[in-house]
């Protein structure tokens, strides 16, 4: 079966966020960026499936601007087979990349799409639903583990309560959460390999969808810092002032 | 304007998260109904009427909504939701699920895990883990939005009367079904909601070293958290995970032992009003943001701190 993985460039987790001095949004010059994390699990678990024998084909699609090949060539060195850049430079949001991974969905036909849950910049935690919705088809969302069996799959999904099991129909989205696998580091030959797998390109406009947004960012500001307090000396001292200053216990 | 809230619920009671969202519907101002979609969901929707500031409960008892499917949910409440201005629901793991759905139904955008309200289509939310706080302006014309619960005080749990229709519409998308569940058992508070929460993390070693966090939370009526590495370590189950991307807590008081204090965690965290840090490297970032920080190792720290609390509580 022939799975469809999306990833997108973020900036690196690692990074620290600086929001710009004229508060239109967050830094993004001279910083690293990567493979959003959640992301590179997603690609994982497509190469893990390949692994079983149960996926057989992993096609891997980005949206953004032409430096997100680059996370498309990362996903090829990991074992997806190749890439489609949806490249564009301007702002894409939850549902419209959703509509653009719809449109591509309808020409690759795959069994399985998977995506992360969310993006760590936006932090939007929507676009594999809403492609699920959009393309009516079921979603395993926040998964820790993916079992597909026949036309079923299987997703274990972290909720606030625990673990939840469901059964969905394929064709099926689903979105990964931390917990469902530790992604591997991709090999100097594999690296080198990954250059010459396919990669096509093409625009919003090819796959006839109009991106512009719907929402409008008025302002970005750093949040309210919290400032240092006090070290105390020992546990007898910290209980008084949890008492008798912060009055919290 | 008229804001449909979806209530957050287990079938059996009311989640104190719904009283939350029915505060941030209230910032938005106009009429508020709150649908409650379960299974044998009668006494949730009861608890519902009696919120302060509810205009009318609306039930979709039926099996199909006695799991929250997203499938299912997303088709109901896009169907019930298209005649408002508004649509809330809590960024809880529920919410998250269907909520996408419902625009997408409605070929809307959804504004996630408001922190405030501005005006009737314009929201504060957090981007970048909490390092950087946007404000938002929808030009859709139904407002599908979540909302992050501990950043809005909740309305009155009682002394409403709003009155109760019940619906009959059933939908079944026949797109995924429930198999089975493993819900974490606590006689503790709800991690969401405490008022303490004392966390554990990386330095906590292993599973049975929470037991030392369990006997101080327990004297202080408080709940257990965790880093990250703590949960992926295996000592605790996932449900326990504060942070970006797990649970956003705001207690009064926070108690992080042994956890280095990562953005990720400090996402789930730093709204709390009173924030404590156990750690031996007085380096750890988590000092950075603590008002009280004790520099100890955490296996003599922590027995310590629970016969001090037994002298004073
Ligand atoms: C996409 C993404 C999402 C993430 N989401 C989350 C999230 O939601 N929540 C989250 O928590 N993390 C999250 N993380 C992980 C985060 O980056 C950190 O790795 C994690 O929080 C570290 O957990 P920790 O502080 O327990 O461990 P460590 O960073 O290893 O810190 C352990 C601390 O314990 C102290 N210590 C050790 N032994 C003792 C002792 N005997 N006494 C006292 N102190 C001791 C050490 O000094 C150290 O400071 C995420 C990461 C990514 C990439």
């Amino acid at each position: 079966m022939k799975v469809l993985v999306a990833v997108k460039r973020v900036i690196d987790y690692n990074v620290k966020v600086r929001v710009k001095p004229d508060n239109t949004g967050v830094d993004l010059a001279n910083v690293k960026m990567a493979m959003n994390p959640f992301c590179e699990i997603a690609v994982e678990e497509a190469v893990r499936l390949k692994e079983k024998g149960v996926a057989s084909e992993i096609v891997v699609v980005s949206i953004g601007p032409k430096a997100s090949q680059e996370q498309i060539r990362t996903a090829l060195a990991l074992g997806a087979d190749r890439g489609i850049h949806v490249e564009t430079d301007e702002e894409v949001q939850s549902l419209e990349a959703a509509k653009l991974l719809k449109a591509v969905v309808e020409k690759e036909e795959p069994k399985l799409v998977i995506l992360g849950k969310q993006s760590i910049d936006s932090d939007n935690n929507q676009t594999g639903q809403m492609l699920a919705a959009l393309t009516g088809m079921g979603q395993g969302t926040f998964a820790s583990e993916v079992v597909v069996e026949g036309d079923k799959v299987n997703v274990t999904r972290e909720i606030d309560g625990g673990l939840m099991t469901v059964a969905l129909n394929l064709p099926a989205v689903v979105t990964t959460d931390l917990r469902l696998n530790e992604p591997r580091y991709a090999s100097l030959p594999n690296i080198m390999k990954a250059k010459k797998k396919p990669l096509d390109n093409m625009s919003p406009a090819d796959l006839g969808v109009d991106i512009a947004p719907r929402l409008s960012t008025l302002k970005v500001e750093a949040p309210a810092s919290r400032q240092a307090g006090v070290k105390v000396a020992d546990v007898a001292e910290l209980v008084d002032k949890l008492k008798n200053e912060a009055k919290v216990i | 304007m008229s804001i449909l809230v979806i209530a957050e619920h287990d079938n059996s009671s009311l989640k104190q998260a719904t009283l939350n969202v029915v505060a941030a519907a209230k910032a938005i101002g106009g009429d508020i109904d709150v649908l409650v979609a379960g299974e044998n969901c009668g006494a949730v929707a009861e608890a519902a009427a009696k919120a302060e500031g509810v205009n009318k409960v609306l039930v979709a008892d039926n099996a199909a909504y006695g799991h929250f499917l997203g499938e299912n949910l997303g088709e109901l409440v896009a169907e019930v939701g298209k005649g408002y201005s508004h649509i809330l629901a809590a960024a809880g793991t529920v919410g998250k699920d269907f909520m996408p759905r419902v625009a997408a139904l409605l070929d809307v955008a959804q504004v996630s895990d408001i922190m405030r309200v501005e005006s009737e289509d314009t929201f504060v939310r957090p981007i970048y883990a909490g390092n950087a706080i946007a404000t938002v302006k929808s030009s859709d014309s139904i407002k599908v939005v979540t909302v992050r619960p501990t950043a809005f005080d909740p309305v009155a749990g009682e002394g409403g009367s709003a009155a109760v229709e019940q619906l009959d519409v059933v939908k079944d998308a026949g797109l995924s079904q429930f198999v089975s569940e493993e819900l974490a058992k606590s006689d503790r508070p709800d991690l969401a909601s405490a008022g303490i929460v004392v966390s554990g993390g990386r330095g906590m070693q292993n599973g049975d070293n929470f037991k030392m966090l369990e006997q101080v939370a327990d004297l202080m009526g408080a709940a257990v958290g965790a880093s990250r590495a703590a949960v992926d370590a295996g000592f605790v189950p996932n449900d326990m995970q504060v942070g970006q991307t797990g649970k956003i807590v705001a207690p009064q008081l926070y108690i992080a032992v042994g956890i280095s204090g990562a953005i990720q965690h400090l996402a789930g965290m730093s709204d709390s009003k009173v924030i404590v840090a156990i750690n031996k490297d007085e380096e750890a970032p988590i000092f950075q943001v603590a008002d009280y920080g004790l520099v100890a190792d955490l296996f003599e720290a922590v027995p310590q701190l629970e016969e001090e609390l037994k002298k004073v509580l």
